[in-house]
């Protein structure tokens, strides 16, 4: 935009700019404030007397002795084993990206390639799905699950993040295959190549920066899910969600609330990263679906 | 692509989907039809020596060796569909003939538990969904016309609300409003008063909610519009500054045509998202005042005695409303197809 005639005029240049720096405030400020938070005392935290402490730490200082502690993080990691969970998270995610993309590869592969119309109503019926509340899915598993022992176990909680993700990788995946052109396979066929020689050794090549998105997707999927892992894990094989959850339920007193400060930070942490280093991939993978209609 | 192969490439990803998304609808319809076995009763004669008394009492054993063994229970039909938990025929039809007026009659019917549910989620998705739309578009012509050195750093910052675990972040603004918390604070002075909760009053809790929803939420619609904006054409946008449009004008009868299509997108994953609202209330602990169809599903699997019929139940009729807010989507995007295929 350099032409002249098209120069935003000053008054809304100033107004944009200032909703704009509005708007950056609304969105960080409640992570900033936490995270500068979770090295304070409760008494800081929650200040009965003025909210100012919260910034000099007038309570960290008489309770500990510095402006900053680490007590929230110690009682978090340590005396409550925060760090099983996010163990559990770890193993949880990984396994759900990686089973969930394999299969949505595949199937997306598949739906992009074929033009009859029961792909189209695998679509739709995938549609539908997505938008079924994970809970009342959760509320069907419950029952045959404590049947069949299968309840409590990470596996199952996998399994199930896997299925659960299945629509939504396979509309992606789906509309990122369709952006490469068909010749490309067919060519390899009329090489000689069967279909599945096709898409082992033309398309797998190419198809990273669209499974790398979707992959993204289904991380945060898996790493965000309260629903399944909070109704479906045993206590010793929860994850960090529900844990933290957990931290609110049992232990609301004086102190403890500070645990769960610090467990929800340390949480959000790998998410900042994601964001910082995968922004390109994450803004483009929203816009995918959006531009295909 | 041949049949046979079709089917391998997608036979993996079908079969989870298959297993785990709809044989659990199918559970949760026959758990709905089936209620908790009654309890046994035994009846014991007493012979003393004023003579004998029959005693009825319960068999706890028995019961506990019947539920054990049959979990699901015993066949029900449609009862627990009406039972005062869910659609509660008899009381709403009781509150019908006793209304004084219809705002009477509606709130005799917030008090059933079901249709206090489907009144939050309602309101929630129809309020949230165009809210977020709007604030996202405003955010996005606000960066489209900022200096190109702030673009990418609110990129960033934008995404954050939107990709944070939805309870950690309900507990974020959760403890900020806190009455002893930054923003609670700031409201009791703003406000002048000083004993001020937003927890306190039900109509309170929920524009929190609202306010975390468009919160968590606008980020989405922003990036998409954002997007979209960068592919407006100039040369319509020239045209019409030249017949005089103002920058209004422009905005209106060009940008927003644009960007419709992507709006129908966003209100579309923005209906099934809010329609299934369930972590910010757990994160706000607001069970009481603002329930919704998934927390109540919720409540049920999670007390100390499970129902699972009555979160069966529950679910079905969730289902059910889902359905039929996906449908005109579904009709269109057939009559669509269909419009190709001839």
């Amino acid at each position: 935009m350099s032409s002249k005639v098209n120069k935003t005029p000053r008054g809304l240049f100033i107004l944009s700019t200032g909703f704009v720096l509005l708007w950056i405030v609304i969105a960080s400020f409640p992570f900033l404030w936490t995270l500068w938070g979770s090295f304070k005392v409760q008494g800081d935290f929650f200040s009965k007397a003025d909210w100012r402490y919260a910034l000099w730490g007038t309570r960290t200082m008489v309770e500990t002795g510095g402006a900053f502690t680490g007590a929230g993080y110690y009682g978090a990691w340590v005396q409550e084993e925060f760090w099983r969970a996010a163990l559990n998270t770890g193993i949880v995610v990984i396994f759900t990206v990686v089973i969930s993309l394999t299969l949505g590869t595949l199937g997306g592969y598949a739906l992009a390639r074929s033009g009859y119309r029961y792909a189209f109503w695998l679509l739709m019926i995938a549609l539908v799905f997505r938008a079924m509340p994970h809970i009342t899915l959760v509320s069907g598993y419950l029952l045959p699950f404590f049947q069949w022992n299968l309840w409590g176990h990470l596996p199952t909680s996998i399994i199930v993040l896997v299925a659960i993700n299945q629509p939504f990788t396979l509309w992606m995946l789906h509309s990122f295959f369709l952006n490469i052109p068909k010749d490309l396979d067919e060519s390899a066929k009329v090489d000689g190549c069967t279909q599945f020689q096709a898409f082992r050794h033309v398309i797998i090549p190419v198809m990273w920066p669209g499974v790398i998105t979707t992959g993204l997707f289904s991380f945060l999927l898996a790493y965000n899910d309260f629903a399944v892992t909070s109704m479906l894990l045993s206590e010793s094989n929860r994850t960090m969600v529900p844990a933290i959850a957990g931290f609110l339920g049992s232990t609301f007193e004086e102190g403890n609330v500070m645990f769960a400060v610090a467990a929800v930070v340390s949480a959000t942490a790998p998410l900042f990263v994601l964001v910082l280093f995968f922004q390109r991939q994450i803004v483009s993978g929203l816009t995918a679906g959006a531009v295909k209609g | 692509m041949k049949h046979k192969t079709f089917f391998w490439f997608i036979l993996p990803s079908l079969a989870a989907m298959f297993v785990f998304i709809a044989m659990p609808l199918v559970s949760v319809v026959v758990q709905s039809l089936h209620v908790e076995h009654e309890q046994i009763m035994v009846v014991t004669e007493n012979c003393g020596p004023f003579g004998c008394t029959e005693q009825t009492s319960v068999d706890a054993e028995a019961t506990a060796k019947l539920r054990e063994e049959k979990p699901l229970g015993r066949f029900n039909g449609l009862g627990t569909y009406f039972d005062r938990g869910h659609l509660a025929t008899s009381e709403v039809a009781a509150a019908w003939q006793a209304r004084s007026s219809l705002g009477d009659f509606f709130s005799r019917l917030y008090n059933l538990p079901l249709y206090k549910a489907i009144a939050f989620t309602l309101t929630y998705t129809f309020l949230v969904t165009p809210l977020v739309i709007g604030l996202g578009l405003m955010i996005a012509l606000g960066v489209n016309r900022v200096t190109p050195a702030l673009k990418g750093p609110t990129i960033f910052v934008s995404l954050l609300p939107m990709i944070v675990t939805p309870l950690i972040g309900s507990l974020i603004l959760f403890w900020m409003i806190d009455a002893q918390g930054i923003i609670g604070k700031t409201l009791q002075w703003i406000f002048d008063d000083p004993d001020l909760s937003l927890k306190a009053s039900p109509t309170l809790t929920w524009i929190t909610l609202f306010v975390y929803g468009v919160w968590h939420s606008a980020p989405f619609a922003f990036v998409v519009f954002y997007a979209g904006l960068q592919s407006v054409s100039h040369e319509t946008l020239e045209a019409a500054r030249i017949d005089g449009a103002s920058r209004w004008q422009q905005v209106r009868y060009v940008v927003i045509p644009h960007l419709m299509p992507l709006a129908i997108f966003i209100s579309l994953i923005q209906l099934m998202d809010n329609f299934r609202v369930f972590e910010p209330i757990i994160g706000f602990s607001a069970e009481a005042n603002a329930p919704s169809l998934s927390i109540i599903v919720y409540n049920d699997l999670k007390g100390d005695v499970i129902r699972f019929n009555s979160a069966a139940a529950t679910s079905v009729l969730t289902v059910i409303g889902v359905t039929i807010l996906l449908a005109p989507v579904l009709l269109r995007t057939w009559r669509d197809f269909k419009g190709k295929v001839v």
